[in-house]
């Protein structure tokens, strides 16, 4: 994750996340969404922003993101939408079950910058009627661009964060550095 | 590529009885329609297979792109991990499911460690071609331009090696590669719901469209699925490749496109030939 803002601890980003999950639950009247973004140095993908199920806990929850559904999305860039997950034991099932949740709907959408996945939008269970057909697949990816977009505006506008710590100890450091130098004879 | 000296670059000392082609005929659009896939090798580079999936059948063989920690180095090695999300197994479903008798084979470039597509992708594909398969499905695109030149030659070294790559346009309208080269056979989906039907589209890039709506697959755990998109799309593409290939493998690359033109149900021969066209501008 490049963005110079931690979504953890800016409250725009923290809005702006909540709000892309729950309208994308609104929009396919799904039982819960979420919003993982990628931690590409541990490999992992962080829950950001849950709405519905899971609410209460999943943020700040971490998975590989080598595996399953939203790695397979993160990894190609391509969103994805799958159905009947009932009968079978993949959506990551042992992380799923430790959620408490295991959905048998899924679609899932990159959030991208340039060709750079910046993370994955979930919407878990949508209603039948917006289920595995292309105009759906197409709205999700939409709404995920969309989504996106606000997330690079709002890293952009958030200056990074000087390294005051650091540069104040290292001044520090010299300052008595040369000191002790004028002390010797 | 390896033929004679001298007919690389221009026909020197040779004529045309020195270059005997025995081909297969290409006639009114049956192609393929009585092939069973028996003795095309078939490889799907994805996310990899499972192994021993009721809908899949046997496997002939699978490898991994692996990357060294410390280098960097790529290398394909010999793989039992399977599928790491279930995205390959349902594209090898499609294949068997269209080419029952096909030989299967798989390559995983994703999985494992999250890496994206590009170097890996490449990787698998590249050594995909140098082993020859007759038919190569890739449900994968990468949107890196650093890419693309080396992509390219990939994909036009399989096209004169004689090895189709099948390979599924983006869901979104981005620029990806490979797709987009005229070298391969590029699939999207249409919303038809007839599993047997693909169709030719008279504006390119994207070639064919093929069932990619509401598909049933198999998936992880010996189960199935339901699922939507151009990946789906793509490998019933290549199972009908390796369909018409059965029944005539000395066609190339262009012919077994040009096969897949004369089967899509939108395209119409005349049976007898139309002496002019007046209402045709390029006439």
């Amino acid at each position: 994750m490049t963005l110079s803002t931690d979504p953890a601890v800016d409250p725009l980003a923290r809005e702006l996340l909540q709000s892309v999950v729950d309208v994308a639950r609104a929009i396919f009247g799904a039982q819960a969404g979420s919003v993982c973004l990628l931690d590409e140095t541990a490999g992992e993908l962080v829950f950001q922003a849950v709405s519905g199920r899971g609410e209460e806990s999943l943020v700040g929850r971490r998975f590989p993101a080598g595996q399953g559904i939203a790695g397979w999305v993160a990894a190609s860039g391509e969103p994805m939408v799958v159905d009947d997950l009932d009968a079978n034991r993949t959506f990551d099932r042992d992380f799923a079950e430790s959620t408490a949740y295991v959905p048998n709907a899924l679609m899932a959408a990159p959030l991208t910058h340039g060709s750079r996945v910046l993370g994955v939008l979930e919407v878990l269970d949508p209603a039948p009627q917006a289920r595995a057909s292309l105009p759906e697949l197409d709205l999700l990816a939409m709404f995920a661009r969309q989504a996106a977009a606000a997330l690079r505006v709002i890293a952009e506008r958030t200056p990074a964060p000087e390294p005051v710590p650091d540069r104040a100890a290292a001044l520090g450091l010299l300052a008595d550095l040369e000191e002790l130098l004028r002390r010797q004879p | 590529m390896n033929g004679p000296a001298g007919l690389t670059w221009s026909l020197r000392d040779r004529g045309p009885a020195d270059l005997p082609v025995l081909a297969d005929r290409l006639t009114d659009g049956s192609e393929g329609s009585d092939g069973t896939g028996k003795g095309v090798r078939v490889c799907v580079v994805d996310s990899g297979i499972e192994p021993d999936h009721p809908l899949v059948g046997p496997l002939q063989g699978s490898w991994a792109v692996v990357k060294d920690p410390v280098t960097r180095e790529l290398t394909v090695r010999p793989d039992t991990a399977g599928d790491t999300c279930g995205h390959g197994t349902a594209c090898a479903g499609i294949i068997r499911r269209t080419a029952p008798d096909c030989e299967l084979y798989s390559v995983r470039v994703l999985g494992e460690r999250f890496t994206g597509t590009g170097d890996m992708l490449i990787a698998g594909l590249r050594w995909a071609v140098r082993q020859g398969f007759d038919v190569v499905n890739l449900s994968l695109s990468t949107t890196r331009t650093r890419f693309l030149e080396e992509l390219h030659s990939i994909a036009d070294d399989a096209f004169f090696a004689r090895t189709a790559i099948v390979a599924s346009a983006h869901n979104t309208p981005v620029e990806s590669f490979p797709w987009r080269f005229s070298s391969v056979i590029s699939v999207g989906s249409h919303q038809e719901d007839d599993p047997d039907l693909h169709l030719y589209n008279p504006e390119p890039p994207v070639e064919f469209f093929a069932p990619g709506q509401n598909v049933r697959v198999p998936w992880l755990g010996g189960t199935t699925i339901r699922t939507t998109g151009n990946s789906f799309a793509t490998p019933y593409v290549a199972g009908l490749c390796a369909r018409i290939l059965s029944r005539r493998p000395r066609l190339t690359t262009f012919q077994l496109k040009s096969a897949l033109y004369l089967t899509a149900a939108n395209v119409q021969v005349p049976t007898t030939p139309t002496p002019e066209a007046p209402d045709d501008p390029q006439h």
